[in-house]
């Protein structure tokens, strides 16, 4: 299935990717042959089966709703790029 | 020497622990600068703790199972203080903040944590190659892949630089880099293995798995670290401290053992196919009972995984920002917008790999194709699933390759992703049904090069499949 330029712009685009012209290009390639390999799924026959997300079918494991002090709340910080004081420094969200 | 002859000896005071921890050093030295299996060796902090180990022997206080053990960590698996950058561009610099419960559980048991091991960006390759900052050669034969994604990993064992190494698995990331190497590992049954401090590629399939020169030694990393942990959700309930080392019968005698007739066909090669027969008619003459099984999805699963594993790693790895964690375009650059800052961030700090499977995920998750393609895996999945409880109705363990061939060359698969992608045959429908797999040496091929098979077992009978593999590797 060919997968077209403005395709794979508007996936990089939803995935927040930046690529290159040289880029789309090979994954506009790839993306088609990865595809095409993946059209023989529609051949097998699941009518009898529900989607599986889980192996076990484990579903919504919940423990008491108590607050966990992180004892170390520094390392958290210094792993930001950007920080001022004990703040994480982010761009301007609404323009 | 093995973990097992280690510890014992470090425990009774045969060898020191500074002895195992200097050995390894100096087998990292000789070898490294040839195979590259580390992103970095942690040396001083090694001896140090190692010291710290026989000091606590000498004032009378017991030790733990791994005691004096040197261990190598993939480096997608969180030591607190140490750098894990998942041998991406996007996480260098970044400091783990906590341990993984994998490693809080190996250092109780006093194992030495010897360095970071090189693997696929995120774990997302089959060869190695896929690592931002170096190529990890095969010890066997250094124009050879290790195999992937805990390349690294599998290449520190097999050069005997460290008796065991943590590797992860989502769809055979530490089995078919054991082939290729000529050791063992295990993907423990979904669950088994907390993913607590594991960075996280696709959550439904992920677990950190053991490997060794041999499965005792798998077995015994596993007890130091297998068992419930109430920071995985997805956590089995199953007691920490469970033994897999010892106490087997050490007999196959009435194990029926299945062979997989789709394993056995198609594009495998035939050494590899007479290596893996031959070991099927050496359970035989152990006294296993071999029976055909079918397992009639196989030939979707690697299709349907790589769906769904690219799907949850396109969510997964949306975390990664430019703002939390690492690389940022905005270092470099105030004056970008806050989607730019995300868009430039991602598309420079990202590897081409990685790249490629967040394109695929997000076209699989996006409307008007989530049916035809993430639901019809997930379908696709519970296919897989049937195929192996039906196969042990009729089998206790089920035996087939590893993976279609010996270790590949380097750079011999790197231009055609799906190529790379079908080298995962063997090991993907196991974790697609989330049962145990392990697997271990079972000869080499006429030019040398190791080749490995694969057990699985239904799930949580790890023990089942370690007797197997013991028994198996004294041959008697």
């Amino acid at each position: 299935m060919a997968v077209t330029r403005a395709e794979v712009e508007k996936i990089a685009g939803l995935a927040r990717l930046e690529l290159t012209g040289e880029e789309c290009a090979l994954y506009q390639k790839q993306l088609s042959s990865i595809l095409d390999w993946m059209e023989e799924l529609k051949g097998a026959d699941t009518s009898s089966v529900e989607p599986l997300a889980h192996v076990f079918g484990t579903e919504n494991v919940m423990r008491d709703d108590v607050p966990v002090r992180h004892e170390d709340r520094k390392s958290l910080l210094d792993n930001a790029p950007m920080r001022e004081f004990d703040f994480v420094k982010v761009r301007k969200v609404i323009e | 020497m093995n973990a097992f002859e280690t510890a014992e000896g470090v425990r009774n005071g045969k060898i020191s622990a500074e002895e195992a921890v200097k050995a390894s050093l100096s087998a990292i030295a000789a070898r490294e600068k040839d195979v590259n299996a580390f992103l970095e060796v942690f040396e001083a902090e090694a001896l140090a703790r190692a010291k710290e180990i026989d000091a606590r022997r000498a004032s009378g206080k017991p030790l733990g199972l791994l005691a004096g053990v040197p261990v190598a960590l993939k480096d997608n698996i969180m030591y607190k203080g140490h750098r894990v950058y998942c041998a991406s561009k996007l996480l260098e610099g970044h400091i783990a903040s906590y341990s993984a419960t994998a490693v809080e559980r190996l250092l109780a048991e006093d194992a030495v944590i010897m360095g970071r091991a090189n693997m696929d960006e995120f774990a997302m390759g089959s060869s190695c190659e896929n690592s931002a900052f170096k190529k990890t050669a095969n010890p066997h034969d250094l124009s050879r892949v290790p195999g992937g994604s805990s390349g690294g990993s599998a290449a520190a064992v097999a050069a005997g630089m460290t008796p065991i190494a943590l590797g992860s698995d989502t769809g055979g990331s530490v089995r078919q880099p054991a082939s290729f190497c000529g050791i063992s590992a295990i993907k423990p049954t979904y669950g088994l293995m907390s993913r607590y401090g594991l960075v996280a590629f696709a959550s439904s399939l992920d677990q950190i798995g053991p490997m060794a020169a041999d499965a005792r030694d798998c077995a015994l990393a596993l007890t130091a670290m297998a068992g419930h942990d109430d920071k995985d959700s997805t956590s089995a309930d199953v007691k920490p401290g469970t033994d897999y080392h010892g106490g087997h019968s050490g007999s196959v005698k009435g194990l029926k053992i299945g062979l997989p007739k789709e394993y056995f066909v198609g594009g495998i090669d035939p050494e590899v196919e007479k290596l893996v027969a031959g070991a099927a008619k050496k359970f035989q003459s152990l006294g296993a009972e071999l029976v055909e099984v079918s397992l009639p999805h196989t030939k979707y699963a690697v299709a349907a995984y790589y769906i769904v594993a690219s799907s949850e790693a396109s969510s997964n790895l949306a975390r990664f920002d430019g703002m939390r964690y690492g690389y940022s375009a905005a270092r470099e650059d105030e004056s970008l917008s806050l989607p730019e800052v995300f868009m430039k961030s991602r598309g420079r700090g990202f590897g081409s790999e990685v790249k490629r499977r967040i394109m695929l995920g997000t076209y699989s998750l996006s409307s008007g194709y989530y049916d035809a393609y993430y639901a019809q895996a997930q379908k696709i999945r519970a296919l897989l699933k049937k195929d192996f409880v039906a196969a042990f109705e009729k089998a206790d363990v089920l035996l087939g390759p590893a993976c279609p061939t010996p270790a590949f060359r380097l750079g011999e698969k790197m231009d055609d992703p799906l190529q790379m992608y079908l080298s995962d045959i063997y090991t993907i429908p196991c974790s697609m049904a989330g049962v145990p797999g392990l697997s271990l040496n079972c000869g080499k091929t006429s030019s040398g090069l190791p080749v490995g098979m694969q057990l699985f077992g239904r799930p949580f009978s790890e023990r089942t499949l370690f007797n197997a593999a013991m028994t198996f590797e004294r041959g008697n």
